[in-house]
Order: structure tokens, then sequence, then C-alpha cells
């Protein structure tokens, strides 16, 4: 498997010294979130609003009335906990095109409790007018720039950053999830970095005689659910999500949203946090201790289909992550 | 656009307006109209340079928020004219003042009276707490504090286009008790946003009545001179010490005009109110022709027919 070093920073100076109405913001966290070099190079675009977040994003407001469209950049959870007020009156509610570039998703820090941004997709996706992409691998990293920014509208982003796995080789869309496996057994979905558990984990099932249903998600809203409720109707036994995020109000909550509203009666386990704060650690410890890796899928895929795969954690780490190429996608996808 | 009337003439109409309303409507915001009554005036009158109303005079009702099947949403920024380079901005920091500041659309000739009669009225464009789709509005700024930031921001992409325009920034004190009001000033400082003004309204009242007996706030212009804003002082019922706030030297720096009033300038009778002067209610239809016939004695009008309403 590829690893691409920093895709945010390459992808993001490519575009925005490609678009003058485009302004990169920061609140001092600029080498924190790659744009470090984009400051140096292109110091015209580059605006620092200093440790402010409350008038970062009312400013920003006020710039996208002004006809520009501002990329911020900080930590995901310093973009709304903090200025929810400002995000709502000055952002979400006049649609300005300003584009929240959120770092450091879920337990993706060491940082503990104020750097975690784990109830984000809960927040943004109840906001009316937003958009909420995130991105899963370099590809997504690379492509959600120009994608996001030809939303008409706020838009919120899971970001990855530092070194980033290449898991697909087409960039994304919006609004086009991703079929990684076509099975019928059970349906997977997966949005972020644990796409990249479940890919791990799906090796070893399908060795163990599982057929699964693997959806990567990029798009959480809007949120496509007719085709969530299909994938979901063409499997045996049931649907297993996995999300870097609570499992309240992320895309477990949207799933179980869809297959109700659809009147379709499929088991639902959903794995993630679980109403509880995590705690500073390694993303394999917080994975692992908080049941949000690829062995928490098996043991849920397990627990669904009845079959007993007898796989190990030994097991998982020898599954190699193949590059995902265009040909095992559906193309209507 | 051009106004025959004087600046005080139009202050005069406003309070007569809002006290007008308040009668008939058995409450309302009376001392902002005292407070602030010069300053709007002194705005739409004289310090902002605004194009000619795009809206109808008579402004439709609500019709829907912004979304993307709402194409045809407009804010109600086109009470203060069109958006152009060499013409100004104006927000209404302080969304509760939007009574006053309908009345003082009606009075510069921008919105028909019929207007004020829409007031708080379900359905109605003209609400209370004044919403981006109210009549000259053009941002949400029902959450206090959140104004002078919109403002820099905008400010700050008018200066980079070259646009020739200012924006101003209508306040009110009790937003200096919230944090992101110094974000606002600091930031605006540190970028030189100096195409941006603020006229604050310093009433030392707010919501829960004085502002000492709320939060002490201390000494305003200190704190805006320290973070980075060149102030003025001045009595805010002198129309021409605003007019000479307003000629400021404030160039690299964005100008904050601290407007020192009365909250009860022109309707001393609810002196007996004061402290509590947020919103003025009656108790009892005997205080309501009280104030009827004292405070039309100040205005020097007749007293409000209650009769008909």
């Amino acid at each position: 498997m590829e690893m691409v070093n920093r895709p945010y920073a390459r992808a993001f100076e490519a575009y925005a010294s490609a678009n003058p109405e485009v302004l990169c913001l920061s609140a001092d966290l600029t080498s924190s979130c790659e744009i470090d070099g984009f400051r140096d190079r292109h110091p015209n675009q580059f605006l620092s609003l200093g440790m402010a977040e409350q008038n970062m994003l009312s400013f920003a407001g006020g710039l996208g009335l002004a006809g520009f469209r501002p990329f911020l950049h900080s930590f995901g959870v310093f973009l709304y906990r903090r200025p929810y007020d400002q995000l709502m009156a000055s952002i979400a509610y006049p649609r300005r095109k300003v584009r929240l570039m959120g770092f450091l998703p879920g337990i993706t820090t060491p940082g503990g409790m104020t750097h975690q941004a784990i109830e984000d997709i809960a927040v943004m996706r109840t906001i009316p007018n937003m958009t909420v992409l995130e991105a899963g691998d370099a590809t997504e990293v690379e492509s959600i720039v120009a994608e996001a920014d030809a939303v008409d509208g706020p838009v919120y982003c899971r970001i990855l950053r530092g070194a980033v796995p290449r898991l697909f080789d087409s960039p994304l869309k919006l609004g086009q999830m991703r079929v990684l496996a076509s099975g019928d057994d059970v349906l997977i979905v997966t949005a972020g970095i644990t796409t990249e558990e479940a890919i791990r984990a799906r090796g070893a099932l399908e060795r163990a005689g599982v057929s699964v249903r693997h959806l990567h998600l990029n798009t959480l809203k809007p949120f496509d659910a007719k085709q969530i409720v299909e994938h979901a109707a063409s499997v045996r036994h049931g649907v297993v999500t996995l999300e870097n995020h609570l499992i309240a109000g992320g895309i477990g909550s949207m799933v179980a949203e869809a297959l109700a509203e659809a009147g379709l009666a499929r088991r639902l386990v959903r794995l993630g946090l679980r109403d509880t704060y995590a705690h500073g650690g390694s993303r394999p410890y917080l994975m692992r201790y908080y049941g949000m890796d690829a062995l928490a899928l098996v043991r849920a895929v397990e627990q669904i289909t009845g079959v007993q795969t007898g796989i190990t954690e030994d097991a998982l780490d020898a599954v190699r992550i193949e590059a995902v190429h265009s040909a095992l996608k559906a193309e209507a996808l | 656009m051009r106004n025959t009337k004087t600046t005080e003439d139009i202050a005069h109409g406003i309070r007569a307006r809002v006290f007008e309303h308040s009668m008939r409507n058995n409450g309302g915001y009376l001392s902002q109209a005292c407070s602030a009554a010069e300053q709007l005036a002194f705005l739409y009158n004289e310090a902002l340079t605004l194009g000619a109303p795009t809206l109808p005079m008579i402004p439709p009702p609500f019709a829907g928020v912004p979304a993307a099947d709402n194409p045809d949403y407009v804010t109600g920024a086109g009470y203060n004219g069109p958006v152009a380079a060499d013409l100004d901005r104006l927000f209404i920091a302080p969304a509760h003042y939007a009574l006053v500041a309908y009345a003082c659309l009606i009075e510069v000739g921008r919105m028909a009276p019929e207007g004020l009669e829409m007031f708080n009225r379900d359905g109605s464009s003209v609400e209370m707490i004044g919403a981006e789709h109210s009549p000259g509005m053009e941002v949400h700024n029902g959450t206090l504090g959140i104004g002078f930031s919109t403002g820099a921001g905008l400010a700050w992409g008018r200066k980079r286009r070259g646009e020739s325009g200012q924006v101003c920034v209508f306040m009110s004190d009790g937003e200096v008790q919230e944090g992101q009001t110094w974000e606002a000033v600091q930031a605006a400082a540190h970028h030189g946003i100096d195409n941006l003004w603020a006229l604050m309204d310093v009433n030392r009242q707010q919501c829960d009545g004085a502002m000492d007996s709320v939060m002490t706030v201390g000494d305003i212009a200190g704190k805006l001179r320290n973070f980075g804003a060149v102030v003025a002082e001045v009595d805010a019922h002198d129309v021409t010490a605003l007019r000479e706030a307003k000629a400021t030297a404030h160039e690299g720096q964005p100008l904050v005009i601290l407007a020192h009033s009365s909250p009860t300038q022109g309707m001393g009778f609810l002196q007996r109110r004061f402290p509590r002067l947020h919103y003025v209610r009656f108790k009892t239809e005997a205080e309501r022709a009280e104030m009827n016939t004292a405070i039309a004695a100040e205005l020097g009008i007749q007293p409000i027919d209650l009769g008909v309403h």
C-alpha cells in the first residue's frame, strides 16, 4: 500500500494558487494543518486570525459576503464547539461559501477530549444548508479541496494529515459512495479511517467464507439513503457500520434512519464510540480500546451472521491491503 | 439619495414613531429610540453613502429562509440601496434596535409607514429582532457580539477588491461584554482594516438593567484603544459632535465612535422606569394613559389615539 506524505498541503496549494477568490485562513495551527508552505509562498492569499475562532467564523462570513471563498483551517473540534453560534448565524444560515477544513477527526489525535472531534458529524449534519464530507485516503484528501469548493454553500470536511494511505485511484465525487465489495451476506458501511480497517477485515472474512458488501462513504450530507437501503436489502443477514465518531448521530444513526424510513427490517450493529469520551493515545491503541478496529468489525459480523470465523488478531495483521482500483467499483457509482 | 429633512428632524420623527407604536401595542423598545435616534438619523441622513432603495416601499411578507430550494431569497439590505463598489454598507449589530431602525427607514423615505404596522406580526418580514430579511438588515445580528467581526471580514474583502465604499457597524455598549467583540477589534487592527468604522450607542443599559449592576465593563475607550482601534467620544445627541467624530483620521486602524447617550432622551418621563428600560410595558391602563399624555407633551405631539386599536 502506497503512503502519501502531506497530500493536503500539495493539493490545497495547487488549487488555491489557481483560484484567487479562495482565501486561506488559519487560527494559529498553520503547520499543524499543513498550510505553512502556502503561507510562505502565497502570503497575499493567507490570513492569520489568531487563536480567536469566534471572530474567525464571523469574519469568514463577512469575507463570503464580499464574494471570497475562505478555507478555514483548524482542528475539526475548534471549528464548531466554541464558535457554534457564529457557525450558525454567520456561515450556515446565510449559506456563505465557507469551507471548514477540520483536521484530526475523531480519535486520530492523541490530544484527548479537548482535541477529539467525536460528535462533529452529528452536529454538522443537523445544521440546515450544511454539506458534510469526509476523506478516507490520500486521493480523497487531494480531491476534496476542489470538490468542496464547488458547493454552493458552506461545507465541513474531515481531513486526514501527515502520512495517508492511498486506497483509491479515482477522485472523491460529491454524493457518490464507493462500492468496494458486492457480496451478499453482510453489508459493512464505513468512512474516513475506518474504511482501511474494513478492507483489512474483509480480506479475512472472505477467506472465512463470509460474503461482504462494503460501502465507503465520503459524502455524509447529503446522505444517499436510497442507495443504502438498496444495498442493505441485497444482503442476507444485516448491516454493520463502523465510524470514527460517536455511534449516536453519525453514520450508524443515518443508516438506522434510512432503514427505518424505508420499512426495511435488517439487523444493524453500530460500531464507534458508545456514549463515551475518548482519552489521549495512539490511533491503533484507541481503535482497539474503543472497539473501532478490524477485529471489532469481525466480531460484529460474526454476531450478525452467526458464523464463527476463527479470525484472530494475527490473521488480521497479516492481511495485505492493496490499492483499490476502479475495476473493483461499480461504474454506475 | 438626498433627504430634505434635517438630521434633528429625523431623530424627532424616530422618537415619535416608536412612541406611537409602543403606545398602540402596549409596549416597545422606547429607550433605544431615546438613546439612538440621533445616531441612526445621522447614519442614514448624512454619514453613509447609500443608493436608492431597491425593494418595495411596503415590505413583502416573509418569503422563506436561505436554502438551496429558495433561489429568490433576498436580504433586507435593499432598503439601504444596492450593493455597489462605491456605496457604504451598514450592519445593525444589536438587532433589538430593529423597531428604531425601521422608524428611521420611514423617516428617511426608504420604507412606507405601513411597514411599521407589520412589526412583529405573524408572516411579516418586519420582525421584532431584525432578521436578515427584515428591512435595512443584511446579516443576522440577534446574537449579540457577532456584528463587528462580520463587518471586519466584509471590509477586508472590499479593501482587497479596491472598493471605495466603507463598512459601518452600529453597535451597542452591552456588546463589549462579549469576548468576540474584542477578538474582532484585535483582528481588524492586526490586519489594518481602516475602511471599517463603528458607531456605538453607549447608553449604559442592557436587558437586566444598568450595565454597572449586571457586569462592569470599565473604560471602554481605553480598552478599545489598547486593542488597536482609534476611538472618538461624543455626546450622542449632539449631531455636530457626531459629524466631527466621523471625520477622525484612522488610517490603518478601525474607528469606533462612542456615542454617550441617555436612555430617556426626549422622554424624561421614562426616568420613573429606570433602570428597567430594555422593553417598556404598561401594567395598567391608567399607567398607559399617563405615559401617553406626558411623553406626547415632551415630544410636542398630540397624545396617541388609543381608541382605534
